[in-house]
């Protein structure tokens, strides 16, 4: 396992402190080491948020993300102020309503209509998170979608489960669609 | 049986460490950073028969802990920033009282209100000169989530077993990271329970020791012991004495149920340090950071190490001492604008050149910084 180092942006309530926990959980469950660390404090509140997750086959020393290998960005706000200081070859997961203000450095963009997608085909916008998290995974290919669903259901709500392998199901093929 | 693995939060590891260690009773004001503590212990304490109580202020709930204490159960208080300094005159009381209580100290930057929500190591000098007289102090530095449970449990076998007051100095980077936790097992960490007095029994001097014993059995409030608990100097009966020669005996013991166990109290980890030639002193999230230096520094060629002051009071000073000898430069790397470094500066005695580097401004050291002051150093030397 390398060491990917992941930058999950939007703005306070749109769950990407709960996708982080989630994402860093599935690692750990898999073997791997991971840690997790999020802003707080005003600018967590209406502003952007930001999750960091730091996911790595060694010992994780530094606690903090200094260039993501994987930037998430669910709003403007977000993308304007987190999209930078990326890896080269980084990968970056935007809104399709955002963009971009400046040149993310790197050449993987996706572009996908998460928060569309969650509000108009599963049906509940507070799953924008959970499709996020399997349009992430399925780019990436980290853990198999047992490995992920198993995940995402420690921690959601007992009685949402088909509600969120509805979402996983819809960001897998965000990420299938795309590739034309 | 296998260790269960978990992601946790390092203030979460803190309440789970305590509830290894036996702790039964929380008192205290929340605030951020350190809040997690207080709301777990809220959740997780009713189920085990402990009591949680939020208190009108910070004074008020290391005093609620402290009379837990002397009635038998392990307490322990959260803080951070302004709260560790209103908690200051109590934390002197328990020290002269001889009361067992862990303090836990989430640290933000500072002073005053300061920065709510980001990290410092700024509190190092206060926790160990921050109540008045003179008295000594034992503290703790977590590195990790794992070492926060780690050192939780060992804060309360230390308060215990030298009936003391015991700091656990964490940061806000530390208690609020979540990481890859392997939880201890039943049995797997020693818990240490204070030696308790004979319930009933008449005891004309409490404070007198037992041939063996570091400090004097402990009376159980309401256990039917006559015991009298001051913040006065006292003598053995427990009444107040003002007697300059018994303030010399009991501030003697005081100080030597501490000094004379200093090998028992004092933990360090050693990190690269045998072949090293720049050294670092670092403690708690900051020797993260130092490692993650080391490692670069190695794959350049550099021999640079670390000890980590696991122990922060008493200091490790036999162990800042041999590495005085052993290197010529110590680089003291802390979040803070220079606080441990006076320390390690008395101790080195200008045997080994002693460098600082940090900041007080929320913002963590990075490894890039740490590896250009080694070289630079190095460089100097040449």
């Amino acid at each position: 396992m390398k060491h990917i180092e992941f930058r999950l942006t939007g703005s306070g309530g749109q769950g990407v402190l709960m996708l982080g926990v989630i994402l860093a959980e599935a690692a750990i469950n898999k073997g791997y080491n991971a840690i997790q660390s999020q802003s707080y404090g005003p600018e967590a509140r209406g502003g952007a948020s930001r999750c960091e997750v730091i996911i790595s086959g060694q010992d994780i020393d530094f606690p903090e993300v200094q260039q993501p290998d994987v930037l998430l960005a669910l709003t403007q706000l977000a993308a304007d102020k987190y999209a930078r200081d990326l890896k080269a070859d980084a990968i970056v997961i935007i809104d399709d309503s955002i963009e971009l203000s400046h040149d993310p450095g790197t050449k993987n963009i996706y572009r996908l209509p998460i928060l569309v997608t969650a509000r108009d085909v599963v049906r509940k916008e507070l799953t924008a998170n959970i499709v996020s998290l399997a349009a992430i995974n399925q780019i990436l290919g980290l853990f198999d979608q047992a490995e992920l669903l198993e995940a995402i259901l420690h921690r959601v709500p007992k009685g949402t489960e088909i509600l969120n392998q509805r979402a996983v199901d819809a960001g897998i093929e965000l990420v299938q669609n795309h590739a034309g | 049986m296998a260790n269960k693995i978990a992601l946790m939060q390092g203030n979460e590891a803190c309440v789970q460490g305590a509830l290894y260690a036996g702790y039964r009773f929380y008192a205290g004001y929340p605030i951020t950073p350190s809040t997690e503590i207080a709301e777990l212990s809220a959740l997780e304490l009713p189920k085990v028969g402990g009591k949680f109580i939020q208190m009108e202020d910070e004074i008020g709930g290391i005093a609620a802990a402290i009379g837990a204490s002397i009635a038998g159960t392990k307490a322990m208080t959260a803080t951070s920033g302004p709260g560790f300094s209103l908690k200051q005159e109590n934390i002197g009381y328990a020290v002269m009282a001889q009361i067992p209580l862990v303090i836990v100290n989430v640290m933000r930057g500072g002073p005053s209100t300061g920065l709510p929500t980001q990290s410092a190591q700024a509190d190092i000098m206060q926790a160990k000169w921050g109540s008045h007289g003179d008295y000594p102090m034992i503290a703790l530095s977590p590195i990790s989530v794992r070492e926060t449970f780690d050192l939780t449990v060992r804060a309360f076998n230390l308060a215990e077993k030298y009936r003391t007051p015991v700091m656990l100095m964490t940061d806000e980077v530390i208690g609020h990271l979540r990481e890859r936790v392997e939880i201890p097992v039943e049995g797997e960490l020693e818990v240490f329970d204070r030696i308790t007095a004979e319930a009933g029994k008449l005891r004309r001097r409490p404070y007198e020791k037992e041939p063996g014993e570091i400090v004097p059995a402990m009376s159980v409030f309401g256990d039917g012991n006559r015991t009298h608990t001051t913040g006065l100097f006292y003598n053995e009966t427990g009444f107040p004495s003002n007697s300059t020669e018994n303030a010399k005996i009991m501030l003697d013991r005081i100080f030597s149920k501490i000094y004379d166990h200093v090998d028992d109290i004092v933990q360090v980890e050693e990190y690269e340090l045998a072949d090293c030639e720049v050294a670092f002193v670092a403690f708690g999230s900051t020797s993260r950071v130092v490692k993650a230096a080391i490692k670069q520094l190695r794959a350049d060629g550099i021999k640079a190490g670390l000890l980590r002051a696991i122990t922060i009071w008493p200091s490790p000073e036999k162990q800042i001492r041999a590495l005085a000898e052993q290197v010529d430069h110590i680089i003291v790397a802390e979040q803070n604008e220079g606080q441990y470094v006076r320390e390690v500066q008395r101790i080195v005695e200008g045997r080994a050149k002693v460098y600082h580097i940090g900041r007080g401004n929320g913002e963590i050291l990075t490894p890039p910084e740490l590896i250009d002051l080694v070289k630079e150093v190095k460089h100097a030397t040449k």
